[in-house]
């Protein structure tokens, strides 16, 4: 039985040695920063010309984690390249002979990334909120107030779900190509059509992503959302670990 | 001790390794020669657990790999050079690697120096060339000083001090007592790496026996026979008289005749009646490598159809417009082969030592079989310096490892 130990270790050498580690966090913080910061900065200028239904329900903690929906984009390369790398480079070959357990293998690789990640999206969420409250000026929420340390607390919670689940996904797809091809789009485009459109809303609001945002916003944004905002995380949880038995299974049964 | 029993993989319809059963034993350096596309690398992937066979199963030291206690420590395997991930270093790479067999950090750089990539390690991968990935695959490889090696095509892409350097290596870790299984499209190379060959061909077993047996039981001898360059029709005229004595002629790259199937002084004898002078009469044993073109041809003959067959009743003497045809699979060599020739003729990089130099050698067309005897002796002349044995004193070369092309490794992998 390898040691869990080593390959937590090993794990940790192969992700802070390569670049795309750096640029793909460096751009989530980023973008969720700085897009956060801008929306935080119009929504200040706008809130007077507001019809007051919108200012009632106006939602200052998920404001400022309006630039999460591309910084997650990044979260998603992430997690993606994290596992793909070791297909698209053959390195897997390796890493398996080295460790014969696939299970122990792919769970410390994830482990590792998602505890990166964690801290990460943590330390992000914390940042966009206090920059988007500084730019709403009289409009802002405090961490105090009710539901919002969950939302933003959720906010990193969310981006690492976000992650985690790619990861698995592109263990069941082993491409990069294809694992991005197929996560991008949907995250970027298809799941908000869903979730917009009057007639799928009611099964676009069980996506991972729409459910899981639940978990960052004080205010539902609507109000017959049949989850609260730990349903919603957990609907986004189930999903991730749906994804994770079919690619342990894959792994386990596949020729490396 | 590596052991296959009944080895069997089919990916759909298609089989690409059939019922293979062999041992590779400690001590020696094995040789696992096939063409392209013959099984080698699935039946490697198998032995290391990574492909589940499809029937039978493959052991080393008795067990399946998956179940080996600290496999990493017993079993090493250079499978593709070029899997590492180009934007990591050398040096991270093996880390990782080094790190998840729970070796110590240290090795990672004993293991650079020996494969000599000790300049580079802190250089991205992704700028190194064939021959540097190879030996980066080598020293990942050896990073656990495990017993069992298994190495994929380890010479591809390597210069020819880098081949003499692997060759050096291979006999070094078999001496130490080590299992070492090498595969390797290139007959040639194996014939002075190895000492025993298992030969497969469209992953069946064509042949498992020392490589002196080898040579015994497929070289064949032959006469090398040149008219005046300056008259074709001298050449015309000998071709047309050794014919009618039931002679079988294949031209040479360089205007010779390759006749097989009659004595010389026959040869002599009718080329003096038919008034033709000769530049050239000399006897030559059929390379290893035509005995393996015509091995892993019956293979591809096997199971095709009945056009190919004739190919095989003309390949054995050689005639002069099919004798390099037919053979199914790439050039050994690395260019395309010329008809009828030998790959003697060819540029070849392993000229210093090869066996099959073009220049006559009664008696030496063929590596001696004793050729791996100094090895499993002691110490491997012009071997590096290496990290699993007190290096061994200087002792004189043998005469198939010029001492000129060994001296630069010694510096390179100190």
């Amino acid at each position: 039985m390898a040691a869990v130990g080593q390959v937590l270790r090993s794990e940790w050498t192969k992700i802070r040695s390569v670049r795309s580690t750096v640029w793909t966090l460096g751009i989530a913080v980023v973008v969720t920063v700085g897009l956060g910061m801008l929306i935080c900065a119009l929504a200040a200028n706008d809130f007077r010309t507001m019809p007051a239904r919108d200012r009632l329900t106006f939602d200052a903690t998920n404001v400022s984690f309006a630039g999460m929906g591309l910084g997650q984009l990044a979260m998603i390369v992430f997690g993606v390249l994290v596992v793909s790398n070791e297909y698209s480079t053959g390195m897997i070959r390796s890493s398996l002979a080295a460790v014969p357990q696939r299970g122990t293998f792919l769970f410390c690789k994830l482990a590792v990334a998602t505890a990166l990640v964690f801290l990460v999206g943590l330390a992000t969420s914390f940042v966009a909120f206090f920059a988007g409250q500084a730019m709403l000026g009289d409009h802002r929420a405090y961490l105090g107030d009710p539901g919002v340390l969950r939302a933003v607390f959720g906010g990193g919670l969310y981006m690492t779900m976000i992650a985690l689940f790619s990861m698995a996904v592109a263990t069941m797809l082993r491409s990069p190509m294809l694992s991005l091809g197929i996560l991008m789009p949907f995250f970027f485009l298809v799941s908000n059509i869903l979730g917009n459109v009057s007639a799928t809303r009611k099964i676009g609001r069980y996506l991972p992503d729409q459910a899981g945002q639940r978990v960052m916003q004080v205010i539902p944004r609507a109000a017959d959302v049949p989850y609260g905002p730990w349903g919603g995380f957990g609907i986004m949880a189930a999903w991730t670990a749906a994804a994770l038995v079919c690619g342990y299974v894959l792994l386990k049964r596949r020729d490396a | 001790m590596i052991e296959a029993v009944g080895l069997t993989k089919r990916y759909g319809a298609k089989t690409a390794v059939h019922n293979l059963s062999f041992q590779v034993r400690p001590g020696t350096v094995t040789g696992f020669l096939g063409p392209n596309g013959s099984g080698k690398s699935t039946t490697m992937r198998m032995i290391l657990g990574l492909d589940t066979p499809t029937s039978g199963h493959a052991t080393i030291g008795g067990r399946p790999f998956r179940q080996l206690p600290n496999a990493p420590r017993q079993v090493g395997a250079l499978l593709d050079a070029k899997a590492v991930h180009g934007g990591r270093s050398a040096r991270a790479h093996l880390l990782s690697l080094a790190q998840l067999s729970g070796i110590p950090a240290r090795r990672v750089d004993e293991v650079l120096g020996v494969v000599g990539l000790q300049e580079v390690a802190g250089r991205r991968s992704k700028g190194f060339s064939l021959g540097m990935g190879q030996r980066l695959g080598i020293a990942a490889a050896l990073l656990g000083d495990p017993q069992v090696l298994l190495f994929d095509e380890p010479v591809n892409g390597l210069d020819p001090e880098g081949i003499l350097w692997v060759r050096n290596l291979m006999k070094q870790l078999a001496a130490e007592g080590r299992t070492v299984f090498v595969s390797s499209h290139l007959m040639s190379e194996m014939a002075l790496t190895a000492e025993h060959l298992i030969v497969i061909g469209r992953g069946q077993l064509m042949a498992d026996m020392p490589v002196k047996d080898f040579i015994s039981a497929n070289s064949a001898d032959f006469a090398r026979v040149r008219t005046p360059d300056t008259e074709p029709e001298q050449r015309e005229k000998l071709t047309a008289a050794l014919g009618a004595a039931g002679a079988q002629i294949a031209p040479e790259q360089d205007g010779a005749l390759r006749v097989s199937g009659l004595p010389l002084p026959r040869i002599s004898d009718l080329a003096h009646e038919a008034g033709v002078r000769l530049w050239e009469l000399s006897p030559h044993q059929a390379s290893l490598e035509e005995a393996y073109m015509r091995l892993t041809q019956g293979a591809v003959d096997y199971r095709s159809t009945s056009d190919a067959r004739a190919g095989l009743q003309q390949a054995p003497g050689g005639h002069p417009q099919q004798f390099a045809a037919p053979h199914g699979f790439p050039p050994a060599q690395g260019g395309p082969v010329p008809q009828g020739a030998m790959p003697g003729a060819q540029p070849n990089p392993y000229a210093p030592q090869g066996p099959y130099a073009p220049q006559p050698a009664p008696g030496q067309g063929y590596p001696p079989p004793a050729q791996g005897a100094p090895v499993a002796q002691g110490p491997v002349p012009g071997a590096q310096p290496n990290p699993y044995a007190p290096q061994p004193p200087a002792a004189p070369m043998p005469p198939s490892a010029p001492a000129d092309l060994s001296a630069p490794h010694h510096e390179e992998a100190r």
